[in-house]
């Protein structure tokens, strides 16, 4: 019987140079349920769909609050999420006080990165088990990056995470151009309708199911620039544009497009 | 012989001595800035429409001696922020060294992926102040202080203009004009004058702050001691910073001394 | 000799810590050797608790000596707001003596507070949050914090709350309080016009016998003339108070922030 030799630690690599520790934790991203972040020139919106354990059981949270300026959503273990996400509301605390301004969405996540870099080097540590969509707005704009548990970061337009997420990011391949003009609201029903993609067979977006969170570019009352803050919304406040995209809206909205609006009852 | 693990590859006592650990400990005390030692005098800014002027002289006194006439105190910072120096010259060149580092880990962070440093993105002059609160602030209180004034000119957040002062203790605020050591005495009611408040300030065209600010250096000159007629001054605007660090006095005028006991040839 | 200028019997001494000023008893060539890390800044602060408001308020000078550092350095924080410009905040905090002890003072309760909003999902009552500061302050018993605190708030009854502190954390719940420079100035003037000390019904009595004026809590616009007539007669005989006034009004609908004028010789 066959038996991998190469999987006790995260410290041996594989004679194919391979270290399976790292890509067991990436597979525990993909059991988690899927994640949408998309940035566009003034918002970073990240969607996501909760996963009840059974009937009788609440939702499991997907998207947290980090800063005012940067929050997250998760796919896979949510107790390593919650480190994660303990560590960059310190980090982000820290930089206000020490430099008095939000600190830089880039800067946080490479600092996780390197958090997360340590543990698939040391004999004894265990890689997070979770993966990360952050979504941010900094002096330099909207930003979204992706987090992944060997340690790798990376900026994104838009991306997906987590279970069936390849459907998604079709979707999102296919849309990118418009991305970087869409509004707010218009982001917000491009992630959802990402994530109908990756949705399970007659399973549907619900309000107790979808999570929906927004930071963007804002100003204040003097005109200054200041972030919109980062902000979740859960139940009947994502209602309105679960049903923005419904299938049968869509359908009408495509016949009523190419039918010139002229749609009789 | 002795086959304990511990013993491996360590030289023997008996054939070499005892390992000498003294040097591991000092025996002196920890030292720390009890006074400051080659100091440098005022700084003086003051806030105009759309920038900040600032400006200090050239000279690092040994006490009363004129020690070195050729120190510059302003020092720029990531091309958008003006650090000026009052207090101990190697606590400066420390900070100035310190904030060297900061500005390199700065730049780095804002690498776009173009490999051009966006210049939106970076440390103001606000951040800055902030952070020297904290750095000196946190000297106070390990009493290792570092002995300086510090004014910091640049912009903050919304590119509005921006002064403020930090001190040895970490006290720190923030005003239209500002001025340390005897300029706070000389300089601030000459500045005050012109710039009482923000609005003010906000009137200041660039020509009026540099003219009061040079206006300034020169009563510095003529009442404090410790001062040279050989200073630098910078303007900081949206645009940049233009700094002379070499600039001479002008349209000096020694007549009032001819009615001053003590000055120049006594005649009665 | 310093005794000679002071204006308060009590304290024997000279009102004002003029570190900068030179001393008289100083022998002669003696030079400062030890490094001193305190230094007073003047100021006053003064909070009024309501029925159901709290009024907050401090001078704007920031002194060291004789010289005016700034004429506008607030001293009234509002504390514990999730965003950078606090303005969904429940809690303000006032702050004199040594500045730089009291901004890091303000910070490290705020910095506690956000973190107890993080954790719990709600802010922390004026209750937790004044015992809590009486820790923080404790807890540098033997390097204290040089600051004169005042927490305001409204109570879980949502009637007006102030806490008043000492520089090693002693504190208790009053209706009303000063503290700084002119403290001794104002408290006097608060006893009588707030808690109604020494006002009598005339012709009620003889001698003691007198009836004592009836208590009743003050309106708002009766407690913002107070303070602002206890602030002026304050920079009338304080030279450490003056340039404006910054007052905080904490209702149920948030933190009102109001500056004022104050006579700038």
């Amino acid at each position: 019987m066959f038996r991998n030799n190469y999987d006790n630690d995260s410290v041996t690599f594989s004679p194919q140079g391979r270290i399976f520790q790292v890509e067991y934790a990436a597979e525990a991203v993909k059991q988690g349920s899927v994640v949408v972040g998309i940035a566009s020139k003034t918002h970073a919106v990240l969607v996501a769909i909760k996963r009840n354990a059974e009937e009788l059981s609440s939702y499991q949270k997907k998207l947290f609050p980090i800063d005012e300026h940067v929050g997250i959503a998760i796919a896979g273990l949510t107790s390593d999420a919650r480190v994660l996400s303990n560590f960059m509301k310190q980090q982000c605390l820290g930089h206000r006080l020490t430099f008095g301004r939000n600190m830089p969405v880039r800067s946080l996540v490479d600092m996780i990165g390197s958090k997360a870099q340590i543990n698939t080097q040391h004999y004894g540590k265990r890689p997070y088990g979770v993966g990360l969509l952050v979504a941010g707005v900094d002096e330099s704009g909207p930003h979204l990056f992706e987090f992944q548990p060997s340690g790798m970061t990376e900026e994104m337009v838009a991306f997906a995470i987590g279970a069936r997420s390849q459907m998604a990011r079709t979707y999102l391949e296919k849309n990118l151009a418009a991305f970087a003009a869409c509004g707010r609201e218009e982001l917000v029903r491009h992630g959802l309708k990402a994530l109908k993609e990756s949705l399970v067979q007659d399973k549907e977006l619900t309000v107790e199911n979808t999570s929906v969170a927004i930071v963007g570019l804002g100003k204040d009352k003097d005109g200054n620039p200041k972030p919109e803050p980062f902000k979740v919304f859960d139940g009947q406040d994502v209602n309105a544009w679960i049903e923005s995209v419904a299938d049968d809206k869509e359908a009408a909205a495509a016949e009523g497009a190419e039918e010139g609006m002229d749609v009789d009852g | 012989m002795d086959h304990r693990p511990q013993a491996w590859g360590r030289p023997r006592d008996d054939v070499y001595g005892a390992y000498d650990a003294s040097y591991l400990h000092s025996n002196t005390p920890k030292t720390a800035t009890q006074s400051p030692v080659v100091t440098g005098t005022s700084v003086v800014g003051l806030k105009f429409a759309d920038g900040v002027v600032i400006a200090a002289d050239n000279l690092a006194s040994y006490g009363s001696l004129a020690r070195f006439t050729d120190v510059k105190r302003l020092r720029v910072f990531l091309d958008s922020s003006v650090v000026g120096f009052g207090g101990d010259v190697s606590d400066m060149q420390y900070l100035d060294r310190h904030l060297n580092e900061l500005a390199i880990d700065e730049a780095y962070d804002h690498l776009t992926p173009d490999s051009s440093a966006s210049k939106t993105a970076s440390l103001n002059a606000a951040n800055l102040y902030k952070y020297l609160q904290k750095l000196m602030y946190a000297r106070r209180n390990d009493f290792d202080p570092l002995w300086n004034q510090i004014l910091v000119a640049g912009l903050d957040g919304a590119q509005k203009p921006f002064l403020g002062s930090v001190d040895l203790r970490g006290t720190s605020f923030t005003s239209p004009s500002l001025a340390t050591g005897y300029g706070a005495m000389l300089a601030q009611p000459i500045m005050r004058r012109v710039a009482a408040t923000e609005e003010d300030a906000a009137r200041l065209t660039r020509e009026q702050a540099v003219d009061v600010v040079k206006e300034c250096m020169k009563v510095l000159f003529y009442r404090d001691a410790r001062s040279l007629d050989r200073y630098s001054i910078a303007v900081v605007t949206k645009d940049g910073i233009e700094l002379k660090e070499d600039e001479q006095l002008e349209k000096q005028s020694w007549a009032f001394a001819e009615r001053i006991r003590g000055y120049g040839t006594q005649t009665v | 000799m310093a005794a000679m200028f002071s204006q308060n019997p009590l304290m024997n001494g000279p009102n004002y810590s003029f570190s900068d000023a030179p001393r008289a008893q100083a022998p002669d060539g003696a030079r400062e050797h030890r490094f001193d890390p305190y230094t007073d800044n003047g100021g006053s602060t003064l909070a009024i608790a309501g029925a159901d408001f709290t009024i907050m308020a401090g001078d704007t000078r920031l002194t060291s000596g004789y010289s005016i550092n700034s004429r506008f350095h607030p001293k009234v924080f509002k504390i514990g707001g999730t965003t950078a410009d606090q303005s969904d905040a429940t809690i303000a905090l006032s702050v004199v003596g040594f500045t730089a002890d009291g901004e890091a003072l303000k910070e490290r309760l705020d910095a506690i507070c956000k973190m107890y909003h993080y954790r719990h999902g709600k802010p922390m009552s004026v209750k937790a949050c004044a015992q809590r500061l009486s820790t923080i302050l404790y807890q540098k018993r033997f390097f204290p914090y040089y600051a004169y605190a005042i927490l305001g708030g409204l109570d879980e009854e949502g009637k007006g709350a102030v806490y008043s502190y000492d520089p090693v954390g002693s504190y208790e719940r009053e209706q009303c309080r000063a503290g700084g420079a002119a403290a001794s100035l104002i408290m006097p003037f608060l006893d009588n016009q707030v808690n109604f000390k020494n006002q009598f019904i005339p012709g009620s009595g003889e001698g003691h016998a007198l009836q004592e004026r009836e208590r009743r809590p003050l309106t708002r616009n009766e407690v913002e003339t107070l303070v602002k007539d206890a602030f002026d007669g304050a920079v009338e005989r304080h030279i450490e108070v003056g340039d404006g006034l910054q007052m905080m009004i904490i209702t149920r609908e948030g933190i009102q922030e109001v500056i004022l004028p104050l006579k700038k010789d």
